[in-house]
């Protein structure tokens, strides 16, 4: 199997508090024949937080990580984590597309003898690179345990489809679904697929963010799914670490494990619990993993109106 | 007009966003209060606050909690039929009101500030840092309950207890402080 190579911008999530997905992400990367090659020194783009500071220190920040990967050579940088993802894309594609920010900005960057030609370095999310790159069709045909028997909401959260629409429909992203039935699971019909986690608000107002958390878990359950799968480290951590807290509040019993999904890809791909980084999580992938299936289940077909006319209506009794 | 005026408080704000002039076409139809997944914490709705800035209510505006509820999900963005960046114009609010230190949601601005203290100390994100100098200071009753996840955090190894320095501090510190020189020229701050 011949072997590309990408340079890798983990981010702050990956190093710790979500080392399950770094764990993951580099296991099944190793057996899709990709390498992933950390970006040389790179800092930490600022989350939510430095943009509602201060804007023009805030795209530097961002930009010396660009002007890292335009150094080192590289055309394309993939990036695991939606919030990282957002920044440095929002940061390119608005040096280019105002002159006077790309002037400050590369005026700023001189300052450490960096320099950043905007549209020089192609921002990818890991889920895109492994979607476009390596196809649905190859993912299937490396499948080794199909995780038949799951039912999966697809939950890509707010930040990968927006703002600049560069990776699926906006509101109605299907590329995830596509990937989950790939691997032998069924898609469950979740409509709050780009609805916000919460972000930052678990801590500065928790009660806003369980009502979020709250809405997405009970609508992933409505949907009669058995997990749920995210691309983004911030809305891994707020279902499952907030679950609990979620359930207190509003005095429900949810136990909807949440994974990454390259801890989805793995597992279809037999990759060991261990080797997947399994362990972080607060809610128990274990009834989950029992579910899994040797044979495909019979599909319920969806269910179709009676051909007669529609139901004429009636007064009540 | 009269181009000897000073600059409007609208005025600012359009100059402070990138393509912030859009907001003069708001049709004040209310899709982004709709979108908002906090709009209900919200004291005013984005459209709301966009008609006060037009009227210049510049106090009011600065004063509103309605940008620090803002989780930056870019919903109301992406939904907005004149292509108004809604999001941007909130990271403006939130910026002017710490700049003209309005204090009314001290707490929120704080959070933003200490994280952005620890990026520029180390150029990486301490979250442990951050959570416990934020919960002792603003919320000291709720100290037992944050540490009591905390420490579930740390039992299921997801904190890290000591904080990670990039090798090239030195060149992010002079490329941010460059920066700030400059925002104080720039409109864009």
């Amino acid at each position: 199997m011949t072997t590309s190579s990408y340079v890798y911008y983990p981010g702050c999530a990956l190093q710790h508090r979500s080392h399950a997905y770094e764990v993951s992400n580099q296991a099944v990367a190793k057996a899709l024949g990709i390498e992933l090659v950390e970006l040389d020194d790179w800092n930490c783009c600022g989350a939510t937080e430095y943009f509602s500071v201060k804007r023009l220190p805030a795209y530097a920040l961002v930009a010396r990580n660009l002007a890292l990967a335009a150094q080192a050579g590289t055309e394309e940088l993939v990036v695991p984590c939606s919030a990282c993802f957002l920044n440095l894309h929002k940061t390119d594609s608005h040096m280019r597309q105002h002159p006077r920010l790309e002037q400050a900005v590369n005026e700023a960057l001189e300052a450490g003898d960096l320099h950043y030609k905007p549209g020089s370095v192609r921002v990818r999310h890991l889920v895109e690179v492994i979607i476009n790159d390596i196809g649905f069709e190859r993912l299937g045909q490396l499948v080794r345990r199909p995780l038949y028997g799951l039912k999966l909401a697809a939950y890509y959260g707010c930040l990968i489809v927006r703002p600049d629409n560069v990776l699926d429909d906006v509101e109605q992203p299907m590329l995830l679904d596509r990937m989950i039935e790939a691997l032998g699971a069924e898609a469950a019909p979740f409509s709050m697929k780009t609805a916000c986690c919460g972000g930052h608000m678990t801590q500065i107002s928790e009660t806003t963010a369980l009502e979020m958390i709250h809405r997405l878990v009970t609508n992933a359950s409505v949907s009669e799914a058995d997990a749920m799968v995210t691309i983004c480290p911030m809305c891994q951590l707020n279902l499952d670490v907030y679950q609990d807290a979620a359930n207190r509040m509003f005095e429900t019993s949810y136990t909807m494990p949440v994974l990454f999904f390259t801890q989805v890809i793995g597992l279809a791909l037999g990759l060991s619990l261990e080797a997947l980084g399994f362990g972080q999580e607060f809610v128990s992938v274990e009834p989950l993993i029992e579910k899994i299936r040797d044979v495909p289940p019979a599909r319920s077909k969806p269910e179709r109106r009676p051909k007669q006319a529609l139901p004429m209506p009636a007064m009540p009794q | 007009m009269n181009a000897t005026r000073p600059p409007t408080f609208f005025d600012r704000v359009v100059a402070a966003t990138p393509d912030g002039e859009r907001l003069s076409q708001c049709l004040q139809c209310g899709t982004c209060g709709g979108s908002c997944p906090s709009a209900a914490d919200m004291d005013y709705t984005p459209r709301e606050l966009f008609a006060m800035t037009m009227a210049g209510l510049e106090e009011e505006v600065l004063a509103s909690n309605t940008p620090w509820f803002c989780v930056s999900c870019y919903a109301c963005t992406v939904r907005c039929p004149q292509e108004i960046p809604i999001t941007d114009l909130m990271y403006t609010f939130k910026q002017m009101a710490i700049e003209a230190k309005r204090f009314e949601h001290r707490s929120t601005a704080d959070w933003s500030e200490s994280f952005v203290g620890f990026v520029e100390q180390r150029g990486r994100s301490f979250e442990l840092g951050l959570a416990t100098r934020y919960h002792l200071f603003h919320h000291p009753a709720q100290v037992f309950k944050m540490g009591a996840l905390g420490l579930n955090m740390l039992r299921h190894n997801r904190l890290a207890l000591r904080p990670k320095s990039i090798r090239g501090i030195e060149q992010l510190r002079a490329i941010l402080d460059r920066a700030k020189v400059l925002a104080e020229k720039e409109a864009w701050r």
